[in-house]
């Protein structure tokens, strides 16, 4: 089963783990992201290209069901306006055993960073910044080459 | 053909979509991306790094020599950083 949500709705990390274990397997890994207070980072907003976003993670979920034996692959992203502290990225891949799991939720949030179209601007009181992709990403993302 | 912008390339050129009509030599992303820097101030300045810029058309990444012929919508916009 794919779960792709892309929604400014604050994510709720006890619904989607009740999900995610639904699945009726024997191991769940997931992957939360959350907002970093960076250099007094105020507010940080997602933009994303609709439509075409959804499409991407639900590429990025079948290529894992197809590369691992799984029972669910689940990935929500928060846009639009958030605070420090909030989650902005909730993955999870549900398997029998724990390697399939852990790798394909590796390969969830490694792939996304590279692969879909989301752009974060930051706000440090008056000031907005587009963040700049970083070289780590593309090679965490090409390990899955 | 619709254009689509994000993040700092829509804020450069003042628009998150358009409609245009490119001329036929306007065969690849990088030859439309060079037939739109013409257009305006903020088109110049939104596309003056060119290896800044990513694309998709109808909806799919792409290279910017991808071809333009008989599609619907051109995206363009700087590298993703979502996650």
């Amino acid at each position: 089963m794919i779960r792709i949500i892309v929604s400014p709705e604050p994510i709720d990390l006890a619904a989607e783990m009740e999900r995610a274990e639904a699945a009726g397997v024997g191991a769940v890994a997931t992957f939360t992201g959350i907002v970093r207070a960076d250099d007094g980072v105020g507010e940080l907003e997602l933009e994303h290209y609709p439509g075409v976003t959804e499409r991407a993670l639900t590429g990025l979920a079948q290529e894992a069901l197809r590369r691992w034996s799984l029972a669910g692959a689940t990935v929500v992203h928060r846009v639009g306006p958030m605070q420090p502290g909030e989650r902005i990225v909730f993955v999870a891949a549900a398997a029998a055993h724990r390697a399939a799991a852990l790798e394909a939720c590796a390969f969830l949030i490694d792939r996304l960073k590279t692969d879909a179209p989301f752009w974060k601007r930051e706000r440090r009181g008056d000031e907005a910044r587009w963040v700049e992709q970083r070289e780590a990403d593309a090679g965490a993302a090409a390990r899955w080459d | 053909m619709r254009l689509v912008y994000f993040a700092w390339v829509r804020e450069r050129i003042g628009t998150g979509e358009e409609q245009v009509t490119p001329p036929a030599d306007a065969a690849t992303v990088a030859e439309l991306i060079d037939w739109l820097a013409a257009n305006s101030a903020g088109h110049a300045a939104a596309f003056a790094e060119r290896d800044r810029l990513r694309a998709a058309v109808d909806g799919v990444f792409v290279g910017l020599d991808a071809s333009v012929v008989g599609v619907d919508e051109v995206a363009i916009f700087p590298p993703v950083t979502g996650g």
